[in-house]
């Protein structure tokens, strides 16, 4: 008789399908795999270290390179940490920007999702679709604070500036030119809120177009009906939150449950899923980027009619004016004392958590006293997922595991932290 | 986080479990503290018992209290004498591997931090053992009661060296195969101990000792005083337009 012998393959941690730094060790019984270990830590950079070793302000740019895919909404996390020990809360109106950013971060995030998932599982023209509204939420990111990914937007006490009055346009030339130009520039004739407005009225459209290419496509079906099935006992033994709870049929989100920033105000549904599987994960969070929609849309609508402060006016926390800088010694003193010493922060510890695209994001912030950080520990939402894979994957196919890495929604920039 | 019944979480905890826990509520934030031979116990009555029913465990961390509350920078004293209140701080990005601080006897210096959520009952508690031991921490395993504490418990092992008794596959995790000590520590310096590079003549990836030097930007410094309160105070004052 022929001897049959299990195999040990390796994935990553250069794959596409890796999203990032993935390394699989797999025992495989033919095309079925027998044990999956993951290998994680390759991107690891020693973020709580570096923070505890700065003043607190100084490692909001460090939040946006963890889940690189959703910056403001790990931010959030981190500045909420901040201003629960400091007992400070931010004006109504940053607190309305916050939640309008962390929802067009979940739009980011999702259409970032959808298209590589898709890609994984061999649909190429999604990616590049949800590429396309990508880059005009992107423009919104970058009309707000300069850069287009690593924002550094929220700060304690409120986040750094207000709405710019005005969106920048598209300038003439060779591929953009005459009634095209025109068509590209119009939403951005207005503020940046009219651009955004402009946006969600458009979006759900857009979601449709996606809808029409997965929903009912019988190669993406069968790759994901069925396949990674996680029961709601399953999800809550391992840590799951997010779309991976929710697609388990378990109706929790933060922003219902324990309602943060001006979440208690919005109008929104959350949905779940009925079985559990790729598909219903799937189904979930192109439902959440149709809610997300809504919340903006209401944000705009409450933004646009109540101006106001958008920071603290603490000088202890938030820097002052340039205006007063140049005339009052006392807000020269306040600007250089923040900027090089920082603020501290009194003794104690907390542990925030947002609804971060991916799933519950926290940040456990124990201070001593000091202006920096005695110890930041950072939960990542994928960090729990993954370390689910072997239980899940175990008598799927390797294909499978594609389909799995992608529902799973992985970026390693906060898995490896 | 809010939590919708604090108090009565705090009061059930006290109830239930009496001397075995030390409780504190701060904030809404309700935290208990347990010895590490109680945790097994308390842990699968947390899980289990109707009144608490706290179905996930969503975060396990470490901490390493060495050094705690300590400063580089005097501000009790204000002298005539200029800039003379840098204090010998021995904050980890001060040192390198070489003149790592050893010799420090801290009382119960490394802790186990757990984050429950109960989904029934939208609460969360917080738990802390502190390790006996600081040569060898030891905290036991939770990988029976939820599963999906292992990679947390593998975190913490490989940048604390907290060893969980009873855990399956205690492997490093989030550090390069074959590193040396627990990065985490804060006798650990920040600037590491080995750097890697390709070395184009031996034809392969080498390690040597670090090369940079450690440096400190920004002191350390705990101030006391009532900056925060002073500052909105001044703000509602309205003294800038006096």
């Amino acid at each position: 008789m022929q001897e049959i012998r299990n195999y040990t393959m390796n994935f990553g941690p250069q794959h596409p399908a890796a999203h990032g730094v993935l390394r699989l060790v797999m025992e495989m019984d033919g095309e079925t795999i027998v044990r999956a270990d993951p290998h994680v830590g390759l991107l690891h950079r020693g973020t709580e270290k570096l923070a505890e070793s700065k003043p607190f302000n100084q490692s909001i740019g460090y939040m946006d390179r963890l889940d690189y895919v959703s910056m403001m909404c790990n931010e959030h996390a981190y500045v909420k940490a901040i201003e629960t020990l400091l007992g400070i809360e931010a004006p109504e109106r940053a607190q309305y920007i916050r939640t309008m950013f962390d929802e067009i971060t979940r739009i980011l995030n999702h259409l970032m999702w959808i298209g590589s998932n898709a890609l994984d599982l061999g649909a190429m023209a999604v990616f590049l679709y949800a590429f396309r509204e990508r880059e005009e939420l992107m423009d919104v990111y970058e009309a707000v604070s300069g850069a287009r990914m690593h924002a550094t937007y929220y700060r304690p006490g409120g986040v750094y500036r207000d709405l710019p009055d005005h969106m920048s346009k598209y300038r003439e030339s060779p591929w953009h030119k005459g009634n095209d130009l025109k068509r590209i520039n119009s939403w951005r004739e207005g503020s940046m809120l009219d651009y955004i407005e402009a946006f969600t009225n458009d979006f759900p459209s857009k979601v449709d177009e996606y809808e029409d290419l997965l929903t009912n496509n019988r190669i993406w079906k069968q790759r994901t009906v069925g396949i990674g099935v996680i029961s709601p006992e399953l999800a809550q033994q391992w840590g799951m939150t997010g779309a991976m709870l929710r697609g388990s049929g378990i109706a929790w989100d933060l922003r219902k449950k324990q309602p943060y920033a001006k979440y208690a105000e919005m109008d929104f549904d959350i949905p779940v899923g009925v079985n559990g599987d790729c598909y219903d994960r799937y189904l979930v969070r192109v439902e959440e980027m149709r809610q997300s929609n809504r919340i903006i849309q209401q944000c705009v609508k409450w933004l646009k009619a109540n101006p106001g402060p958008v920071m603290l006016k603490n000088f202890k926390v938030s820097p002052p004016s340039r205006e007063e800088m140049k005339e009052d010694m006392e807000a020269l003193i306040h600007h250089f004392k923040l900027f090089t010493e920082g603020y501290c922060v009194p003794a104690g510890e907390t542990y925030a958590a947002v609804e971060a695209p991916k799933g519950e994001f926290g940040c456990y912030l124990v201070s001593d006293g000091a202006n920096k950080p005695f110890r930041v520990h950072l939960r990542a939402p994928g960090f729990a997922h993954l370390s689910s894979m072997d239980t899940i994957v175990r008598g799927h196919m390797l294909a499978d595991v594609v389909a799995m890495i992608g529902t799973y929604d992985l970026v390693f920039g906060e898995v490896d932290r | 986080m809010s939590d919708p019944h604090p108090t009565s979480l705090a009061e059930q905890l006290a109830a239930r479990f009496g001397d075995t826990l030390t409780i504190s509520k701060v904030r809404n934030e309700v935290t208990a503290e347990l010895a590490a031979a109680d945790l097994i116990a308390v842990a699968t009555a947390l899980r289990d018992e109707p009144a608490f029913r706290f179905s996930e465990l969503i975060d396990l961390c470490g901490l390493d209290y060495l050094g705690y509350g300590q400063t580089e920078w005097e501000t009790d004293t204000a002298g005539g004498d200029g800039f003379s209140r840098g204090v010998e701080g021995q904050a980890m990005g001060r040192f390198d591997w070489a003149g790592r601080p050893r010799d420090h006897n801290e009382p119960r210096r490394f802790a186990s931090v757990i984050q429950l959520l109960s989904i029934e009952h939208n609460r969360r508690l917080r738990l802390r053992v502190f390790c006996a031991d600081d040569s060898l921490p030891v905290v036991p395993s939770l990988t029976l009661i939820w599963p999906g504490v292992n990679w947390f418990e593998r975190e913490t092992f490989d940048l604390y060296g907290i060893i969980f008794d009873g855990h399956p596959d205690l492997r490093r995790i989030l550090t390069d195969y074959g590193f040396v000590g627990h990065p985490f520590r804060k006798d650990f310096p920040l600037i590491g101990n080995v750097e890697v590079r390709y070395d184009p003549e031996q034809k392969r990836v080498i390690y040597e000792p670090v090369s940079i030097e450690p440096r400190v930007l920004v002191p350390r410094t705990i101030r006391n005083d009532a900056d925060l309160v002073q500052a909105s105070a001044e703000a509602a004052d309205k003294w800038r337009e006096n």
